[in-house]
């Protein structure tokens, strides 16, 4: 301790290195200091720049220049992105290196060679930086219990982001394990700006166990960042999310900044964007592209440019979401709607990783209902106002798997470790009888009519204790691990040579029903050129460069966020509130005033719905504004009760604030109060979810997760013919024998939490009860023109779908038939 | 005709496909089911994968039921009926009793099929590799080359129909007049495309009968199209 300077309580060492750099440490590095010293769990809320890193690793470093490293396992580090854990490796080594600490510090992801991750069981670092998923792994080792017992602390960065998904679930289960074999650790969460900090307090300690509460260390929030909402000169689109009409004014404002990151919400449009604004680019200025499709080289050479500072703007989406510093970016760019305010925060948060200086972002609204949407959150910005989502209970599927992870460690007792699994924060209400439900499903399958017994994944010794039959499930554990299943998805590759095709560079991937969707000649944008689609062979779509084709097929979407319960509402009251109407530019006051001559303005609480003919179709439109899931919802809903009255709906449009039903018939003769009556939750949701696709795609999911069905990894799929065997039907017989079953109650917890939002559904029925307003038109009304324009459909399965396989039946008989009778066969 | 307006005619007989899968043929009062691979769902239990057990009995759900509805005076099981020689042994008791009764109510023929290359102990009925009536042949496998008048399982074929909006995947019964080659009947049995080469070399230009809710429909080849390629299936 006399090595200590009085006033900071850090080390000589540590204390000249901060001076060196110019640097004193913060108040919120110092109290980290503290509260580790005390041996206390702790969450440090900051926003991106402010030292984050470095006071989580801080109390770290010290205990290991005080004792020494090399005695096993000190610090362990996890990260929801490996490129983080990589990156925050490179970060930390550098006051290493620099004070000369005796202290080793490794990475370890899917990436790390089979080699190191072997020896990292038996000779671990001091600092392993780390994924959720191979905590899981390491976990479920053998060594397990001697590779963690000395572990002193671990550091969940971007907490945040963990609290309400499955990756999440598998990781508090994975620190309730740690806590055992580790008694006295202590856990750190960083965290970006959170609404409510409970959450992620609680996951840090035991849920049921005395344990002291963990200490909240929360940092100065640094400067309001400076947000314009850009009102273009040109006309507002009605619909898209592309704001092409602002591509213009988007480039001049790169061109007047040192480094922009231009976000967008989805794929397609990062490779629009990008392409639009190369084709302006009359400066050559280093403009380039970053999303989730492309290649892992593409984009490791870009964030090295960025690094570098050799760009001028990066078109992303969500990939560059979280806190990797790539280089000094001055000025923050969202095409399209923000949809939350909390992401905005993040996403502005990229500028200026000084917190001293505000940071600088700039709205581009891509049609009206956005521009509506940027004020909103422009507004909830300057406030403050942060929205989230609420943790979710913890998902049985990922339970399921972390039951046969733990088996594979050691044998267990089952109440042992149910007291384990609850002292996790999402699984704290788990009843005991869920719990010996999804023990009993990954031993045995757990279902009712048991004749898998003699074929147990999990049996019992003599002394009680359970552990893994053989290696073989052992294996199957390994190969399963992890939360997160892929939709199927095909390699991007430029043909090289014609017939037959072969295969030359990878582009990237894109998802399977994307490319269902193409015929051989088609032309799409990707990695920002426009390619023709020639053809597929086993798992690889080819492509030819088609530079001087217009791209004709809307590419894929991917990377949706709903917009937040927060934005909608704000832009409700928008709407409602005609006396503020005078402050929104011009065209949007027109549209509005417009739409009040020729339907109506909804007041606040009111339901307005739309009915009217359009093209050969008739349509009913609502406008809820409670966001696309609920609407989807709704949709579903909504058309299965005008299916039930004969009128043969087609199909639905969500968009984030309307909603809109299309069919054979006229619907402006229904009753609306029956039809918007809020028992639509109950059987008839019931009923839906029985056939529904989205059910199923469900179900699937959690089948793989919890182990029931085995992830395919490319390379393994069969070639040629093959008799395909798909989830569906298993959905389709469990659901009829067994729908209590565990793996029932998973999907149906997914898709009331996730995919269905049936709270705010609920809501919203309930809301609106008694105060429906009609409007029967001739035609489109002004509001409903984005929804119209909307290309995201949804078909339904109904009796209109079994009327098309009708008319294409009849096509046939009718060919038949008129040729003299002859033989239908 | 029947109540819907639609027959296939093969081999001089005229024959109602029905849409659980069945084929009716009201003159012999002879109903046809192929394929109904009882016991899947246990036979991946050896190797850790516990699929729900209920196939079996979903699958002879619908069996009694077309044969409640038909009054059947005899069943060809067109082979497959058992997805693997243990299938008897793990069949459940209940659902046995189930299977044993329907043999019992009709005369039953299995036709022997590739999975159960040999007669069902437990179960009475006849077996044979093949059946002949008139022109008509019935068995498991389609022969190589022509073979006019032949009724056969084995390819689970299922087609994927362009309509007005959607493409939709639904198993069928495949015909060009000469053969035919039935759908799979059991629940957990999967589907091969129509468009597959396998039934390029037996089948010329087939109509597909879709198994639709309540009904089956005549689908013309220009209809149908391609399955996407095999990244979408799952690894059982």
């Amino acid at each position: 301790m006399d090595a200590q300077t009085a006033r900071t309580g850090l080390p000589r060492k540590f204390e000249d290195w901060f001076a060196g750099r110019g640097w004193r440490p913060r108040r919120h590095q110092l109290d980290c200091l503290a509260a580790a010293r005390a041996g206390r769990s702790h969450l440090l809320i900051a926003p991106t720049g402010g030292g984050k890193t470095l006071a989580g690793f801080l109390p770290s470093l010290i205990e290991l220049a005080e004792q020494g490293g090399g005695r096993g396992l000190h610090t362990l580090y996890v990260s929801p992105l490996k490129a983080l854990a990589v990156d925050i490796a490179r970060n930390v080594a550098a006051p290493v290196a620099e004070m000369g600490l005796q202290a080793t510090l490794e990475t370890r992801t899917g990436d790390t060679p089979a080699s190191r991750r072997q020896r990292q069981k038996f000779n671990p670092p001091d600092i392993l930086l780390t994924t959720p998923e191979q905590v899981a792994l390491l976990l479920a080792n053998r060594k397990a219990a001697e590779l963690f017992r000395g572990l002193k602390c671990v550091i969940v960065d971007e907490l945040h982001s963990m609290i309400a998904v499955k990756r999440g679930h598998l990781l508090a289960l994975g620190l309730a394990r740690l806590r055992r074999l580790a008694p006295g650790l202590r856990v750190t969460g960083l965290s970006a700006t959170a609404p409510d900090a409970q959450p992620l307090l609680d996951f840090l300690v035991p849920m049921n166990a005395g344990a002291d509460p963990p200490l909240l260390i929360r940092a100065p929030g640094g400067t309001r960042p400076v947000v314009q909402v850009l009102h273009s000169e040109t006309d507002i689109p009605w619909a898209g999310h592309t704001a092409r009409h602002a591509y213009a004014e988007v480039y001049e404002a790169i061109r007047r900044s040192k480094m922009t990151l231009v976000f967008v919400n989805t794929r397609s449009q990062a490779e629009r964007v990008f392409q639009a604004l190369w084709r302006m680019n009359d400066d050559n200025l280093a403009i380039a592209l970053h999303h989730g499709s492309l290649d892992v080289e593409r984009r490791r050479k870009v964030e090295a440019a960025m690094t570098k500072g050799t760009l001028r703007a990066v078109v992303c989406t969500s990939t560059l979401d979280l806190g990797i510093d790539w280089g000094d970016v001055d000025l923050v760019i969202q095409m399209g709607a923000p949809k939350g305010s909390s992401r905005l925060t993040q996403r502005i948060g990229r500028a200026n990783h000084r917190m001293d200086e505000p940071s600088s972002a700039l709205l581009v609204p891509g049609n009206r209902f956005e521009v509506l949407e940027c004020l909103a959150a422009k507004e909830a910005i300057e406030n403050g106002a942060l929205d989230g989502e609420p943790p979710r209970e913890g998902a049985l599927d990922v339970l399921a798997q972390h039951i046969l992870g733990m088996a594979c460690a050691e044998p267990f007792e089952a109440d042992d470790l149910y007291k384990e699994v609850t002292s996790a924060a999402p699984y704290a209400a788990l009843s005991r009888e869920a719990f010996d439900e999804t023990l009993n499903f990954v031993e045995t399958g757990g279902y009712a009519l048991k004749n898998y017994d003699r074929f147990r994944r999990i049996v019992k010794s003599p002394d009680g204790r359970r552990r893994v039959r053989n290696p073989v499930v052992a294996q199957q554990y390994r190969m399963n691990v992890g939360t997160i299943v892929e939709a199927p998805a095909f390699n991007v590759r430029i043909v090289s040579g014609a017939r037959p095709l072969r295969a030359g560079r990878k582009l990237g991937t894109v998802e399977e029903w994307f490319i269902e969707g193409l015929t051989p000649g088609d032309t799409f944008l990707f990695a920002g050129e426009v390619w023709r689609f020639e053809g597929v062979a086993g798992t690889d779509a080819f492509v030819s460069r088609a530079p001087d084709a217009s791209p004709q097929v809307p590419s894929w979407n991917g990377g949706k966020f709903p917009l937040t319960t927060y934005l909608a509402d704000r832009v409700r009251h928008m709407i409602h509130e005609e006396r503020d109407w005078p402050a929104l530019p011009g065209a949007l006051r027109d549209w509005l005033e417009t739409q009040r001559a020729v339907s109506r303005i909804p007041k606040p609480d009111e339901l307005l719905i739309e009915t009217f003919p359009y093209s050969n179709r008739y349509f009913l439109v609502c406008y809820p504004f409670d966001g696309r899931l609920a609407h989807q919802t709704l949709g579903m809903l909504l058309t299965r009760r005008l299916e039930r009255l004969g009128l043969q709906p087609l199909g639905f449009t969500p968009t984030e604030y309307s909603l809109s039903v299309w069919g054979r018939r006229d619907m402006s003769g229904v009753d609306l109060d029956d039809l918007f009556a809020e028992d639509m939750l109950g059987d008839d949701l019931e009923n839906w979810l029985s056939e529904s696709m989205l059910m199923k795609r469900t179900f699937r999911n959690c089948a793989v997760i919890a182990g029931l069905i085995e992830r395919r990894y490319p390379g393994q799929e069969k070639t040629g013919r093959q008799i395909s065997f798909s989830a569906d039907l298993i959905y389709d017989v469990l659901r009829e024998h067994e729908p209590q079953h565990v793996l029932m109650k998973a999907a149906w917890s997914d898709a009331a939490g996730g995919y269905l939002d049936l709270k705010r559904l609920s809501g919203l029925l309930a809301r609106v009860k008694g105060r429906l307003v009609h409007a029967r038109l001739d035609r489109v009304s002004p509001l409903a023109v984005p929804v119209m324009l909307e290309i995201n459909k949804e078909t339904i399965h109904g009796e209109a779908q079994e009327a098309m396989l009708q008319d294409a039946a009849d096509a046939l008989i009718e060919e038949a038939m008129g040729d003299g009778g002859r033989r239908v066969y | 005709m029947t109540a819907d307006g639609v027959f296939i005619e093969l081999g001089g007989a005229r024959f109602t496909p029905t849409p659980e899968g069945a084929l009716w043929w009201p003159q012999k009062e002879a109903l046809i089911v192929s394929d109904l691979h009882f016991e899947k769902g246990s036979s991946f239990a050896a190797r850790g994968v516990f699929l729900p057990p209920y196939d079996t009995r979903t699958t002879l759900k619908r069996l009694g039921r077309v044969v409640a509805t038909f009054k059947p005076k005899r069943v060809i099981s067109l082979g497959d009926a058992f997805h693997d020689g243990g299938a008897e042994a793990r069949i459940d008791e209940r659902d046995a009793e189930t299977l044993e009764r329907l043999v019992a109510s009709v005369r039953w023929t299995w036709v022997l099929g590739n999975h159960d290359p040999a007669p069902p102990k437990r179960f009475a009925g006849e077996a044979v590799a093949a059946e002949r009536i008139g022109r008509l042949t019935f068995r498991h496998e389609p022969a190589a080359g022509p073979a006019e008048g032949e009724i056969a399982g084995h390819l689970h074929p299922c087609a994927r129909v362009r309509t007005e909006s959607r493409v939709q995947r639904r198993r069928c019964f495949a015909t060009d007049g000469a053969r035919l080659v039935m759908p799979a009947f059991g629940a957990y049995a999967g589907g091969l495309n129509l468009l597959d080469e396998a039934f390029a070399c037996i089948l010329q230009k087939p109509v597909a009968w879709v198994m639709g809710r309540a009904r089956v429909y005549p689908i013309a080849p220009a209809l149908l199209v391609a399955d996407p390629p095999a990244a979408a299936r799952l690894a059982i």
